[in-house]
């Protein structure tokens, strides 16, 4: 099977190639490979001088780092990630919002690690448009997960205006039953 | 109350095929245990000691009587045949089929009701006052804040995995009755001196391991930046709050770890980006929401000396004593049914109950009705003339216990009996103290006290701010029971002291016997247990609790000895 990866709302081939560091190895001494690379922040930080100068980088943060600490470099990315290392940590859906609505950043927004179907409206929902779901799981099931919703109440980098500002909304004048009952 | 429209009909809808897919999933094996419990609770479905327990949100604890009777159709269709009402106005159902329960939701929404966010990591129910709308004392009607928070909380899509579960509770009068210094946001509607309305916002409350009050971090938060200053205050949680942890993950420890200011500085930075962007409410959509919690079509009623014109029924008496209170409007009452009969685990009503409690609402109350976050309902509008009628009526249903805020109207989580968390049994302790105090001349006396039980250090039965609290710990694998006293919820809210080594099941109702008979001793005339307890501290208490052994045996002791 192709490396592929959820981007819009379609399946398309991976051309980013993921580096994270191994145990104990050094950032400034990790070898980024030829090719697009998404590197991790540390990397960034640590390797900036010789990695500024190739226009194929991308950079990952880690649940637990901040956006802002990319201000100056934000928009030379084609692609930035946000790892979850795990479904229930849910710190990167703020760290995607506020690279989009604080920092406006453009480019490619990408959700890595534990990365599953039913999460995938609210990533899309706070600024991700690229998802590279879970490997041990279909990537066709995992689409579905983008369609959930058809109307939300509050705002959000997908939407900024919420509901209440979106629609005329009901008034008590036009109900008159509290539903259909058993 | 507030009714659905189309988007919120359809949001719940889409919901529920949502949930039913996933539950499909996890039966099919697709998605593993570990995958499926976020989803689940975020539903409200919790594994229990026996079954799957569902909980139902009752937003602000506001219900209208069709929306009461499917609960018991519930009862009776999917459990068997009672439900549970809980602290945080919401109700529980405890023999649950988890095949069955995206048709529940399905029943549910038929009645513009949902499971949503109940449980798991996320932005719990809202709570509020459940005489929201009728105080005498309320400054402005807290529930339509409720519903947009509501709103606005509902599948956030930046906050459903946070560090830990997120509690808000929402006052709007001068008597603080939703408990908000024990939230993790509480808020209460102040007037500045402008007379614009506003909010005092108090981060940081909550019980569990770790009892805390909320601190005020903003004295006054104009009413039409709520979602947004809460989402800064979310945002900042959410980012920082602890997740290596379980124990120390709630916003609490977050807040004591940077200090007040520090935490509150940083809620204003994060807030400065949003405050005045599109989310900001608008007056039309307040005035809309509003509209609908407009006051009932009253009539024109004079007032009613109705204790003066009963006089001669005592039972009728107690009742109007303790059961009935104040309504803004002349010649109209607010009824507590009371669900704390002797005997029965607090909280619970049968399917029966449940459709009496909503006939009840039909005929004596603009078919609507409060759940209490001490565990009973509400009728908020009877009309005075009417009170002698009623009060016939529950008696007959064993919803009429002249109890409540005395000594029975205990607020008792499910325990070992249920949850599987507990560390011991709590309904039964609650059951062997009412029957031992069950005397109502006694419990007149004693007058306003609560007592509060959890089976665990999870505190879900509130015992850290009960004038009495009890908390079930294990010992060497069996059950003792801990005993605190000076805590209080409300404008003075207070954590209870621990008075010393704990206790066994068949001590307790002694020990609670013990207690009252140091109050009684010691208290000044019109003194409440809990102002005796906090004006002597612990010391009087433990001397005498703990003076001579306390026999094992459910030796019943006379009440009158100590009235
Ligand atoms: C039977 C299944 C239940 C389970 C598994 C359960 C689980 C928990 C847990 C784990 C906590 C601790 C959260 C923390 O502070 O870290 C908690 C707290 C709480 N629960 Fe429950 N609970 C159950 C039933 C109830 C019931 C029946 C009620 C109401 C009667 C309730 C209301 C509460 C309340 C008010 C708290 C206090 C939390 C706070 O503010 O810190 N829960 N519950
Ligand atoms: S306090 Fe403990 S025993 Fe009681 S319901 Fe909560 S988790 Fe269960």
């Amino acid at each position: 099977m192709p490396d592929q990866i959820i981007k819009g709302r379609s399946i398309v081939r991976n051309e980013w190639q993921l580096l994270r560091l191994a145990e104990g190895q050094e950032a400034a001494s990790a070898e980024v490979p030829a090719g697009k690379v998404i590197v991790p922040l540390a990397v960034w930080e640590a390797q900036r001088e010789t990695l500024a100068v190739r226009g194929d980088i991308g950079v990952w943060l880690a649940s637990d780092q901040r956006p802002e600490v990319l201000k100056e470099d934000l928009q030379r990315f084609p692609v930035i990630a946000v790892d979850f290392p795990k479904f229930t940590d849910g710190r990167g859906y703020s760290i995607a919002f506020n690279l989009r609505m604080r920092l406006g950043y453009k480019g490619e927004l990408r959700a890595i690690g534990d990365v599953l179907r039913d999460q995938l409206f609210q990533m899309q929902r706070v600024g991700f448009d690229a998802y590279d779901t879970r490997p041990d799981r279909s990537i066709e099931d995992a689409l579905k997960g983008l369609t959930v919703f058809s109307e939300t109440y509050q705002a959000s980098v997908d939407n900024r205006i919420p509901l209440f500002r979106r629609h005329q909304r009901g008034t008590p004048a036009e109900h008159n039953d509290a539903g259909a009952g058993i | 109350m507030y009714q659905y429209d189309q988007y919120d009909h359809l949001i719940v809808q889409e919901r529920i095929a949502q949930y039913r897919d996933q539950v499909r999933r996890r039966l099919a094996g697709e998605l593993t245990e570990e995958e499926f419990l976020p989803l689940r609770l975020q539903n409200g479905l919790y594994m229990q000691r026996h079954a799957y327990m569902l909980r139902i949100a009752v937003p602000y604890g506001l219900l209208s009587s069709k929306q009461m009777r499917m609960f018991a159709h519930i009862a009776r269709k999917y459990d068997r045949g009672y439900g549970h009402f809980t602290t945080r106005q919401n109700i529980q159902f405890n023999w649950i089929e988890l095949e069955q329960t995206p048709d529940i939701l399905a029943d549910l929404a038929s009645v513009e009701m949902h499971a949503n966010q109940t449980s798991g990591n996320c932005i719990r129910n809202v709570t509020s006052d459940e005489y929201a709308g009728v105080a005498a004392d309320e400054i402005i009607d807290p529930r339509p804040y409720a519903e947009v928070l509501r709103q606005w909380s509902t599948f956030h899509p930046e906050f459903l995995a946070l560090p830990r579960k997120f509690k808000v509770a929402i006052n709007g009068a001068l008597e603080d009755r939703a408990a908000i210094a024990v939230h993790d946001i509480g808020l209460t509607v102040v007037k500045n001196e402008a007379g614009e309305i506003g909010f005092k916002v108090m981060v940081g409350g909550g019980m569990g391991r770790t009892p805390i009050l909320g601190s005020v971090i903003r004295e006054f938060l104009p009413r039409e930046h709520l979602l947004t200053y809460t989402e800064a205050i979310m945002r900042v949680y959410n980012q920082y709050g602890r997740r290596d942890n379980k124990y120390k993950a709630r916003i609490k420890i977050l807040l004591k770890a940077l200090g007040v200011e520090e935490f509150a500085r940083q809620v204003e930075e994060e807030w400065a980006d949003l405050k005045g962007t599109e989310q900001t409410l608008t007056l039309e959509e307040m005035e809309r929401l509003v509209a609908y919690f407009q006051p009932h079509a009253y009539e024109t009623l004079p007032n009613i000396d109705v204790a003066a014109a009963h006089a001669d029924n005592r039972a009728f008496a107690n009742w109007l004593k303790r059961n009935v209170k104040p309504h803004k409007v002349p010649g109209y009452a607010a009824v507590v049914l009371s669900l704390k009969k002797t005997g029965v685990p607090p909280g619970d009503a049968t399917a029966q109950q449940m459709d009496f409690m909503a006939d009840l609402a039909d005929r004596y109350s603009f078919s609507e009705l409060r759940v209490t976050h001490e565990q009973n309902i509400v009728l908020a509008d009877v009309e005075q003339s009417k009170l002698f009628a009623l009060w016939t009526e529950i008696k007959a249903q064993g919803l009429a216990t002249p109890n409540i805020g005395l000594l029975t109207d205990i607020i008792c989580c499910p325990g070992g009996d249920f949850c599987s968390l507990a560390n011991a049994k709590s309904i039964p302790i609650a059951a062997a103290i009412a029957e031992r105090f069950d005397h109502i001349d006694y419990l007149h006396d004693i007058g306003d006290i609560e007592l509060n039980i959890s089976g665990c250090i999870n505190a879900c039965g509130h015992h850290h701010v009960g004038s009495i609290g009890v908390l079930g710990v294990d010992k060497d694998g069996s059950e003792w029971y801990q005993v605190s006293i000076g805590g209080s919820q409300g404008n003075n809210s207070a954590i209870g002291k621990i008075i010393g080594p704990s206790f066994s099941a068949q001590q307790m109702p002694e020990v609670i016997g013990r207690l009252l008979q140091v109050y009684v001793r010691e208290r000044t005339p019109d003194e409440r247990f809990v102002d005796t307890a906090q004006r002597l501290g612990i010391g009087p208490f433990k001397d005498f609790v703990y003076a001579t052994p306390i026999a094992e045996a459910g030796r019943l002791v006379g009440e009158d000895e100590y009235a």
